[in-house]
């Protein structure tokens, strides 16, 4: 146990986990989303993330880049990052709706058991994993240094960096976003009714299937930009990068309440921030552990998390 | 007062219909005289103990036999596969409790053998194999209730994300932690004891089959056990439970004390399946029990056709025979060795079995059911 590293680096710790939870609450979304509607843990999620992380890579490479090439200039910079970006997100919201179309909806006509959309979540989830696995032969694949982290202020010894800055300020954007489009819009009202329940939305003239649809397309374009940021912020990506930010995501979802929008938000960011301390305290092996014991104790003490399951019930 | 005597069964009627009446194989083997049907269960024991011989069946013997892997230790390897889908099968397919850490009371199993056994281990007890598999039963079965004492209050999908989390625990602890060396893992694991009369042991390191009887008996017996289990008022407990567990509850079944029986059980099987693996290979180390292990055998229970002990048995069976029968083939794109694919393949299986087959290749009939019964109460979309 290290308390004075842990104070003497707190300043540190919590911008970086800031910046890491930032990016654990995007991918959350994706979670929380398809749980508030379905009430199903979309366990192929995190395999949504993984294909955007190597599309961006993907369209980064037909422009000559890879990790030793320089920074090129600013609006060449931009112009990548927004191509990136668009690839991650189209690939990673087809993902999610190939998921659906093949692993789930099939289920859902039979009305198969919750265990049983678990149980193809996985199966899908294993195999896009191991199918990226073979075809990269599980080898790491690293990111082209687009945006070379440099200070921009620095607050005693908290250096705040431009990456960090680009990532939390672009994931508060995106959940305001999404946030005013669940809340305000005609789609988004859809969305909110068959939350509420799905029967009812459905006599109600509300297309209960589209809805569906929707809903994993917006998780999987959340994820895919949660994807290209995650590539610039780590600099590699891996076949099984998914798998172990999927089950934070998920921790991060469960902990601000999975179902709620604004709880995946505050959960992710509580989350990257905590896995931080637990880190410095115990020593960074146990990083990922300290996220399950977090689950494991949330679960335990209040299920519904912090600010409840509430997606249904949001305000109109 | 009537004195009706039936001497001849009457046509069954339809709600007294079972599986001895019904068509199919087991229904046949159901009707036939008990004498018949012990034979016929011997004959099929006897045969289960003459595969590690099956490559000397002329023509089909090669195409039967792996390749990459001499095909006794392929056979041992499908030993205790098959235990742990029959352990799962308890869990998943007998009480409805989805388990995706299963593979975390298997590394409990092997890790206490280990650490009780290996010249590497702090404790520097180095007792036999035999003197280690009660302790290592026994530590596997309270990991069980331990995980389940505070688990199984949840909802099905939260407990299935708590058990995966159980098994990454243990296996970032096996990893990181000093006392269970992480990669550099355990050497010199005894092997089981017993030794022909010229002096040499019986469980070797070069032949397998030794291994095979041994892991086939374990099976044998655990089939035993948990057949007569389902069919007590423990089994009937766990069907109620996991056809409608709020409906148990009302009618008397206490479901905590019954989930947690099936977690202990199902944490038995699988330390029963680490201890036999470690008492084979003699090494391990913490890249044994990687998580796509747990789903693997998830997939093969799935497969097979979970709450049916046959079916696991077949599942347990092709998860590991499928990989085997690949090693050392080529695949033309990639250049890989087929080993390789497996984990795809068999997520794509699970796919596809959960499509077009929920039941699984071999089906309990009462989980057929209850999968039809559920389709009937479908909302038109």
């Amino acid at each position: 146990m290290n308390f004075s590293g842990l104070i003497q680096d707190f300043g540190p710790l919590t911008i970086t986990g800031l910046a890491q939870g930032a990016i654990i609450a995007l991918f959350a979304l994706g979670y929380t989303l398809v749980y508030g509607v379905l009430r199903l843990i979309n366990f192929a999620h995190s395999e949504v993330f993984l294909l955007g992380s190597y599309a961006c890579l993907i369209v980064w490479g037909f422009f000559g880049l890879d990790q030793n090439s320089a920074t090129p200039n600013v609006f060449s910079v931009i112009g990548l990052l927004l191509l990136g970006l668009m690839a991650a997100i189209v690939i990673s919201g087809l993902t999610a709706l190939g998921v659906e179309l093949v692993a789930y909806r099939p289920l859902r006509r039979r009305n198969a058991p919750p265990l049983a959309f678990l149980i193809t979540a996985i199966g899908a989830s294993l195999f896009i994993s191991e199918t990226v696995g073979v075809i990269t032969k599980r080898n790491i694949k690293a990111v082209p240094p687009l945006i070379r982290p440099a200070d921009v202020f620095v607050i005693g010894n908290m250096h705040v960096t431009n990456l960090q800055i680009l990532i939390i300020v672009l994931a508060l954007v995106m959940m305001f976003v999404l946030d005013r489009f669940i809340n305000r819009s005609r789609l988004g009202r859809g969305i909110r009714a068959v939350a509420q329940n799905p029967d009812s939305a459905a006599l109600m003239g509300v297309n209960k299937s589209r809805v569906i649809a929707l809903v994993f397309l917006l998780g999987g374009l959340m994820a895919g930009i949660a994807a290209v940021m995650y590539d610039l912020k780590i600099g590699v990506t891996r076949f099984d990068a998914g798998f172990l930010l999927g089950i934070e995501a998920f921790t991060a979802a469960v902990l601000g309440g999975i179902g709620n929008l604004r709880g995946a938000l505050l959960g992710g960011l509580l989350l990257g921030v905590l896995q931080n301390y637990a880190a410095s305290l115990f020593g960074t092996q146990w990083l990922h552990a300290a996220s399950f014991v977090l689950l494991v104790l949330i679960l335990l003490v209040r299920p519904t998390g912090l600010l409840g399951e509430s997606l249904g019930r949001a305000r109109a | 007062m009537s004195d009706v005597k039936v001497d001849k069964p009457a046509a069954v009627p339809a709600d007294k219909k079972n599986w001895r009446s019904s068509g199919g194989v087991r229904g046949w083997f159901g009707r036939q005289h008990w004498a018949v049907r012990t034979v016929l269960i011997i004959v099929f024991a006897v045969l289960a103990y003459l595969l590690p011989y099956a490559g000397d069946i002329p023509v089909l013997g090669p195409q039967i036999i792996t390749e990459g892997i001499d095909w006794p230790s392929a056979l041992f390897n499908m030993s205790y596969y098959v235990l742990l889908a029959l352990g799962l099968n308890v869990v998943v397919g007998f009480a409805g409790l989805l388990d995706l850490g299963y593979v975390g009371f298997f590394a409990v199993g092997a890790y206490t053998v280990a650490l009780l056994t290996s010249p590497d281990s702090i404790l520097k007890t180095e007792w036999g194999w035999l003197a280690a598999v009660p302790v290592a039963l026994a530590v596997a079965m309270v990991s069980g209730l331990i995980l389940g004492w505070p688990t199984l209050r949840l909802r099905g999908d939260y407990l299935a994300i708590v058990t995966l989390g159980f098994a990454e625990i243990i296996r970032i602890f096996a990893t990181s932690s000093e006392t269970l060396r992480g990669d550099r893992g355990f050497a010199d694991i005894p092997h089981p004891p017993g030794s022909y009369s010229d002096g040499k042991p019986i469980f070797g390191v070069a032949d397998a089959t030794p291994y095979y009887w041994l892991g086939l008996s374990v099976i044998i017996l655990v089939i035993l056990g948990v057949r007569n289990l389902d069919r007590s008022r423990v089994g009937r407990s766990w069907l109620a439970i996991r056809e409608d567990e709020e409906a148990a509850e009302i009618m008397g079944v206490r479901t905590i004390k019954y989930k947690l029986w099936a977690f202990a059980i199902g944490a038995f099987i699988g330390g029963l399946g680490g201890v036999m693996f470690a008492g084979q290979q003699g090494f391990m180390n913490s890249q044994t029990f990687i998580l796509q292990f747990s789903i693997l055998v998830l997939a093969g229970v799935v497969m097979g056709g979970s709450g049916n002990i046959f079916g696991a048995i077949l599942g347990g069976a092709l998860i590991s025979y499928i990989p085997d029968r690949l090693r050392g083939i080529e695949d033309p794109i990639f250049h890989t060795d087929l080993f390789g694919f497996r984990f795809a393949i068999f997520g794509a299986i699970i796919i596809l079995i959960m499509i077009f087959r929920p039941q699984g290749l071999i089906p309990s009939r009462r989980r057929a059911m209850e999968l039809k019964d559920r389709e009937k109460e479908v909302a038109p979309q």
